[in-house]
């Protein structure tokens, strides 16, 4: 599809003795901010693994932009991982360096300007940093990239409230029009306003595609609190 | 006026609504330019495409209008902008009076109450001027 960035086509990820996603078709379209919500063990990560290469079909496609994750996709997605892949000897300027010789789209002044806002010292190593101001740094570093798609695991789970509201508005003010955010997480009181829609994930099965707005006319209820009805354990 | 959105209905009708009442309270002036839909959004805290669609809205409903280059302004319909003023606060009103119709007070009994409320508030005046 012409308006779609992201497109799953009977998408099946299995792993010994558990399928992880069971035949999915899913189209993201072009600059939305969607957020990928499921329980834990349902599939999220599964998913964007695959749209970001790290892992391989057991059958049916992934396409970003009409072509499968490999190099060319990779210069266009910008991804934080749920774990830290960063060296923590490297300073945040080292990291800055480093980033800006892998990726063309890497904007200098840009991740200076968040660290300078969020008051991080450009100079401090990795490994002196509280696991908030870690993933803080991260989170700077794929939003400074100007890619066509962001995807971002569990961006917000280890910062305090403050920092989180901080960083959703880094995310609202800084990405481009025309760039599309897929979010996967938990804490969707949080991120519920900034998107525009979501998917619900479950047991590698999509239950629910939807705008935050169509759920909340037809149901009367925030997303949050119809997440915790369907999912309820 | 920090934005104040609940979280069980939609929220581009409440930005519609939060708006409308900035415009008829004068934070934005008629005729008066509004920040951009990005900036909007940011300080609203939600997504420019939910902000977009509010503004969209009532640039259909003529309360606002777009100019190409420049961006987007308040009417200059004053009068416009005093029906909005007018149809907000017989919401008010009617919201008013059906929760004391909730409390037992028939329309006449409340206009009483009302009217009762408003002479004692007067008489205090006096008493302090």
């Amino acid at each position: 599809m012409e308006n779609s960035i992201v497109e799953c086509r009977n998408l099946t990820k299995v792993f010994p003795g558990c399928v992880a996603l069971s035949s999915v078709n899913l189209s993201i379209p072009k600059g939305q901010i969607v957020g990928l919500l499921g329980p834990n063990g349902s599939g999220k990560s599964t998913m964007i693994k695959l749209i970001n290469g790290l892992l391989t079909p057991t059958s049916g496609e992934v396409t970003i932009k009409g072509m499968k994750p490999g190099v060319e996709t990779k210069k266009i997605v910008s991804y934080l991982p749920e774990r830290t892949y960063l060296n923590d000897w490297m300073s945040v300027q080292n990291l800055i360096d480093y980033f800006g010789d892998f990726y063309a789209n890497f904007r200098k002044e840009k991740a200076y300007d968040m660290l300078q806002r969020l008051h991080i010292n450009p100079n401090d190593r990795l490994k002196t940093m509280s696991k908030g101001t870690k993933e803080k740094v991260q989170l700077i570093l794929v939003m400074s990239r100007e890619a066509e798609l962001y995807v971002l695991d569990e961006p917000i789970g280890g910062v305090d409230p403050a920092a989180r509201d901080y960083i959703l508005d880094t995310i609202i003010s800084n990405y481009t029009e025309n760039a599309t955010l897929l979010i996967s997480t938990h804490l969707i009181t949080d991120v519920e306003k900034i998107l525009d829609g979501v998917i619900f994930i479950n047991k590698g099965n999509i239950v629910l595609t939807s705008t935050v707005d169509a759920i909340r006319e037809k149901e009367n209820k925030s997303v949050d609190t119809l997440f915790r009805e369907v999912f309820k354990c | 006026m920090p934005w104040d959105l609940k979280s069980d209905r939609p929220i581009y009708a409440q930005l519609i609504e939060q708006i409308q009442l900035m415009i008829v309270s004068g934070v934005y002036p008629a005729g008066g330019k509004l920040p951009s839909v990005r900036d909007m959004a940011a300080e609203a805290a939600v997504n420019p495409n939910t902000m977009q669609r509010a503004l969209s809205q009532l640039e259909t409903e003529g309360l606002l209008f777009s100019q190409r280059t420049s961006g987007r302004y308040v009417t200059e319909d004053v009068e416009k902008i005093m029906q909005i003023k007018n149809s907000l606060a017989l919401e008010v009103i009617h919201e008013f009076l059906s929760k004391m119709n909730q409390l037992g007070y028939d329309t006449q009994q409340t206009y009483s109450l009302l009217n009762h409320m408003l002479k004692e508030d007067e008489e205090l005046g006096e008493q302090h001027c």
